[in-house]
């Protein structure tokens, strides 16, 4: 037994299959412009950008334990200071969706400090009240329309970056231009938010994150700086949240104070999608995602009914089956499409049935 | 031999209840001190003072000479304090392995691939190696207090404390994981064992400090404090 030398790896066959098939779906996805109608290409930016608000939610709270139901506050901001700096300083919409981002992570500093001093349900309330003190604030800003709203000005909207190009090259009208080039914005951020965080759950810190999330007392006892962690992962999903809200936001091309706040749009439906996919893996949020949008599409017809539906089915995923729709999956089948899990295996021999 | 833990008048109240009632003792280097009294002694708060899991209301906390009684527990891991729960906390859905190597590169601040030869080999020491890649959380309870003092192990401390890892073990089982820990000792590891096997605990304790109701009432050999008239009464509830 002693002296033999071991291997760490994390791949599994199925991991390789689905890194195959996503690249396959990606290199759809990035052409599905070219043959699709408009209203798919909106369905699918709406889908893309759900996910991408769903992914950093779970990473909030399925793996950082931070509870949020006020991330409507870094949607609303950062869609706000994207139209803030369009109307104001000309900034072209598509280089604001950088600065919605910046502006939401500087959002994001105070309220921390204000709601990592909560625990539990606390924190929870905390962040709808930082979210609702910003969307008050927000609606006294008479330049971005005060609590009515206002619209992209025709010039950023019709000049942004790359909707020309695309007017083009696909011979489309204006406006749909900009929502393929919104398409587009979405589905690269959507890739480089999986991307990123299953980059970063394999590094050391994303071990120390899932050690958190299992258990923090003895995180802390064995050298896991919490503190430090919690941090970073909030100010990264504000950051991210920020972007997804500019987005959202552009292409939707008019803004209020109601809807860019909307606890409901951004954070509940955010958390239905997570709780029923399965919180904390990155699979989860796919799931939920496309539960959700069938789910919108079959009750859209039902008004109320629909979010009677969506509550009821979201209380009895979370009695019966806590991990969700791919945690039974991946329970019965052990399948796991962003493998994150070292494995150990002795070198050489592939005996591994000697490691369970 | 000079002290690596020392504890000055070091108290905690929970209310109007004090758990530690102005604890003093050195341990020294390369020492293992066992640590027994009834339930409700104050032992595990003991513990949580001197990893910082809890902060004390007076008296001062000295690890390898520095005054750490403010120090986070964090901190007290990375400088070589290492500590097995009462009831194992396991990381539930990470690996075996993967508990081990939160602890190496987090406890010790170096890279995955710098500790990953080193928690394979604790593993095989602590005979966890077989259930490597299973979840913690599917774990028997043996297993689970293996694991504990696997993790704690990881961080490659200078100083361990276990808090009654033998607890709820059959014969067997206890003697096998006695054996590990002593072990350990022998290595230079210095150790703080809390247990109420007491038969466990004597087979590798040089001194056995009694506690009850968080003041020390006996600190000495092993055989001198079972053998005391005080300890007996109060620990073992035997009027003589």
């Amino acid at each position: 037994m002693a002296g033999a030398s071991y291997t760490v790896t994390t791949r599994t066959r199925a991991s390789q299959i689905a890194a195959l098939v996503a690249a396959i779906l990606l290199i759809v996805a990035i052409a599905l412009p070219t043959f699709a109608s408009r209203s798919l290409i909106q369905d699918m930016f709406f889908i893309l950008t759900m996910l991408t608000l769903a992914q950093f939610w779970n990473l909030l709270a399925g793996y950082g334990g931070l509870v949020s139901v006020g991330q409507q506050a870094f949607v609303g901001f950062g869609a706000y200071m994207l139209f803030g700096s369009a109307i104001l300083w000309g900034v072209d919409p598509v280089a604001g969706l950088l600065l919605a981002g910046v502006f939401a992570l500087v959002l994001a500093v105070p309220t921390a400090f204000f709601a990592f001093r909560l625990q539990g349900p606390y924190f929870a309330i905390g962040t709808w009240v930082v979210a609702e003190v910003v969307r008050l604030s927000v609606a006294q800003w008479k330049a971005v329309g005060g609590g009515t709203g206002t619209s992209l000005p025709r010039d950023a909207r019709d000049l942004m970056w790359g909707v020309q190009w695309i007017e083009r090259t696909l011979d489309l009208r204006a406006s749909a231009a900009r929502d393929v080039l919104a398409y587009w914005l979405a589905l690269a951020l959507a890739v480089a938010t999986i991307g990123g965080i299953y980059w970063f759950l394999r590094t050391k810190r994303g071990l120390a994150l899932a050690a958190l999330r299992d258990n923090v007392q003895a995180a802390r006892s064995v050298g896991v700086d919490s503190d430090r962690m919690r941090w970073i992962v909030f100010l990264v999903a504000a950051f991210g949240t920020g972007i997804a809200g500019g987005l959202i936001f552009l292409q939707n091309g008019r803004i209020s104070p109601d809807s860019a706040f909307s606890v409901i749009d951004w954070t509940a439906f955010v958390i239905f999608i997570v709780v029923i996919g399965g919180i904390g893996t990155i699979e989860g949020p796919i799931i939920g995602v496309l539960v959700f949008f069938a789910l919108q599409t079959l009750l859209a017809d039902f008004g109320s009914w629909y979010l009677m539906v969506l509550g009821g089915l979201g209380i009895a995923v979370m009695l019966f089956a806590p991990g969700g729709l791919w945690g039974l999956v991946s329970d019965k089948t052990g399948l796991r499409l962003f493998p994150i899990q070292r494995r150990l295996e002795r070198r050489g021999d592939g005996s591994p049935d000697e490691i369970e | 031999m000079s002290a690596i833990l020392s504890l000055h008048d070091v108290s905690k109240s929970f209310g109007a209840l004090t758990v530690t009632d102005s604890v003093t003792f050195d341990v020294p280097e390369g020492q293992a001190l066992g640590i027994i009294g009834p339930n409700g002694a104050g032992k595990s708060t003991l513990f949580n003072l001197i990893t910082g899991n809890l902060a004390a209301d007076a008296g001062r906390i000295e690890y390898l000479g520095r005054d750490v009684t403010r120090t986070p527990p964090m901190q007290r891991c990375l400088s070589g304090i290492g500590r097995s729960f009462q009831i194992p906390q396991p990381f539930d859905r990470l690996t075996v392995f993967e508990n081990l190597l939160v602890a190496a590169t987090h406890g010790r601040g170096l890279p995955e691939r710098a500790v990953e030869e080193d928690c394979a080999a604790i593993l095989e020491r602590t005979e966890l190696i077989a259930a490597a890649n299973r979840p913690a959380g599917t774990l028997s309870l043996l297993q689970r207090k293996r694991l504990e003092l696997a993790r704690a192990m990881a961080t490659r401390p200078k100083l361990l404390l276990l808090d009654e890892i033998a607890g709820g073990l059959t014969e067997g089982e206890c003697v096998a994981l006695v054996d590990t820990i002593r072990a350990i000792h022998r290595e230079g590891v210095t150790i703080i064992w809390i247990e109420h096997v007491i038969h466990a605990l004597t087979r590798v304790v040089e001194r056995l400090l009694v506690l009850d109701f968080g003041k020390v009432i006996g600190i000495g050999e092993p055989d001198a404090i079972m053998a005391s008239k005080e300890v007996r009464e109060i620990y073992l509830g035997i009027e003589i």
